[in-house]
């Protein structure tokens, strides 16, 4: 393959990893808001916190895609293609991972709470010194799998002319006529970047576990135990 | 911030006046009227569900009431004044008043996102603005106090549950409440720690002057630390007299067959 060919596919992999890491972190300020949000005390804030999930749980990435990269540009407003990609993506994914924000906060122990009410920390202190840092710990395996998801949703945006990954592969494929090979390659390579990510975010997983004094077992997919 | 464990003037500490706690259409507390000294220990005992808990999380504003009104100190607990109506207390008076109140819970309730030392310092840094040296030493006397010098550093959940519920203790004293309240404290630990949990209680209701209300099933710690004893029932206080009175000559047929009941069961 030419240098020229490997240049696109370099450029594609930096583009795709960019849309991921980019996209999960926009996503996860989202998933934050939307989800403790959708846990306020307040009816207007959880209003909107809901409209939010559930619009854009419901929305196809793709569509979201087409709206801001062909849409709104008509309303003379022109965002960055890679900018519109990481938006769509980010709301999209946000809108799943709030879900996941707000189960786990819903899942730390009531008596937590009432512990904090009864050393008298303010709201917020109880928010970030003890339900957060607890609740974090049950978030990081689902937003594993938000990871991965969004990671695989970020094809879609070859077909908005984004040159990632998928979008090089399809280059290539034109050129050189080597369909097999070349998609072939591109799953290996997918699977390669989310096998990176699943291990990373299991070493994330094992240092959170860890802070509450607890064990995850050794191994990438290691066996169902009861935490010590 | 240095004062010992406080002396209030007034010779009332918790004053429940009238106070209602429903859940839903259940009753819990019916117009329940009591009052407690200053460094009075008061165990409430008397059926499940007959809301002695309730009191307690009434108390440390964990519950809000229905009707009625509690003073701790000569302060309303959950209404405060403006324009001459009483309307419910927003959070920031309600900070104000917990600062008196401590409470050591059933199940500890310690945090697992922190050490032994820093359950303990965390609030008193916080919510009280102590210096964080100042709030280790605090800590460390506390934990020296209840048996628990070397495991300072310890993670709570590589603790027994006797020696977390000696970490809650820690905890909750180290706000310095006037009022500690004691949730069945031992219920949740087995036997053969109940007794350092105790014992640790004892101490602190012997050399301070906190005003405590306990709820417990252990009899014989009622007997040996109350000043007073209350039987509940249906929300109401049946009875109320110092320890052996209630004890040996229960007034109440109720009273006799609760502690019948109680007594039977732990043989």
């Amino acid at each position: 393959m030419s240098s020229g060919l490997m240049s696109f596919i370099w450029e594609g992999l930096a583009n795709t990893l960019l849309l991921t890491v980019f996209g999960a972190l926009l996503g996860l300020v989202f998933a934050f808001i939307a989800g403790l949000g959708r846990s306020s005390e307040r009816k207007w804030v959880r209003g909107i916190a809901m409209v939010y999930t559930e619009v854009f749980r419901g929305f196809p990435s793709l569509v979201l895609l087409f709206v801001l990269i062909f849409i709104i540009p008509t309303f003379g407003f022109q965002l960055n293609p890679l900018i519109a990609g990481i938006l769509a993506l980010a709301l999209n994914i946000g809108a799943y991972a709030a879900e996941v924000v707000r189960g786990a906060v819903k899942a730390v122990p009531p008596g937590q709470l009432e512990a904090a009410i009864a050393l008298n920390f303010t709201p917020v202190q109880r928010l970030r010194k003890v339900i957060l840092p607890q609740a974090v710990v049950a978030m990081i395996p689902p937003f594993t799998n938000n990871l991965i998801e969004l990671l695989k949703a970020t094809s879609l945006v070859s077909l908005v002319y984004i040159s990632d990954f998928t979008f090089a592969a399809q280059l290539i494929r034109a050129s050189t006529g080597e369909t097999a090979l070349v998609f072939f390659g591109l799953l290996v390579g997918y699977g390669i970047i989310a096998l990176v990510f699943t291990t990373a975010m299991k070493l994330l997983e094992r240092m959170a576990a860890r802070s509450l004094g607890r064990t995850v077992p050794s191994g990438l997919f290691g066996r169902k135990e009861v935490a010590a | 911030m240095s004062e010992p464990y406080s002396s209030p003037s007034a010779d009332v500490m918790i004053q429940f006046d009238r106070v209602v706690k429903k859940f839903g259409d259940h009753v819990v507390l019916r117009e329940l009227n009591f009052s407690v000294k200053p460094g009075e220990f008061v165990t409430l005992i008397g059926p499940s569900g007959s809301g002695k808990t309730t009191i307690l999380r009434l108390l440390m504003t964990l519950e809000q009431v229905d009707g009625g009104t509690i003073q701790v100190c000569g302060d309303y607990l959950s209404h405060m004044q403006r324009g001459g109506r009483f309307v419910p207390a927003d959070e920031r008076y309600l900070r104000a008043r917990r600062k008196r109140i401590g409470m050591v819970f059933q199940q500890f309730n310690l945090f697992p996102n922190m050490n032994v030392l820093q359950n303990v310092t965390e609030a008193p840094v916080r919510s009280l603005g102590l210096s964080k040296a100042d709030a280790a030493e605090r800590a460390r006397d506390l934990l020296d106090m209840v048996g628990l010098s070397d495991k300072v550093q310890a993670h709570p959940m590589r603790l027994s549950g006797g020696q977390q519920q000696r970490v809650a203790i820690a905890r909750a004293l180290a706000m310095r409440p006037q009022v500690l309240l004691l949730d069945e404290v031992t219920s949740a630990l087995d036997p053969e720690l109940v007794a350092g949990v105790l014992s640790v209680l004892k101490e602190i209701a012997r050399t301070t002057d906190i005003t405590f209300l306990c709820v417990t099933h252990e009899m014989q710690f009622a007997r040996d630390v109350s000043d007073r004893v209350m039987m509940f029932d249906k929300g109401q206080v049946i009875e109320d007299a110092p320890p052996e009175q209630l004890f040996t000559q229960p007034a109440h047929e109720r009273t006799r067959s609760f502690l019948h009941a109680v007594i039977d069961r732990s043989g």
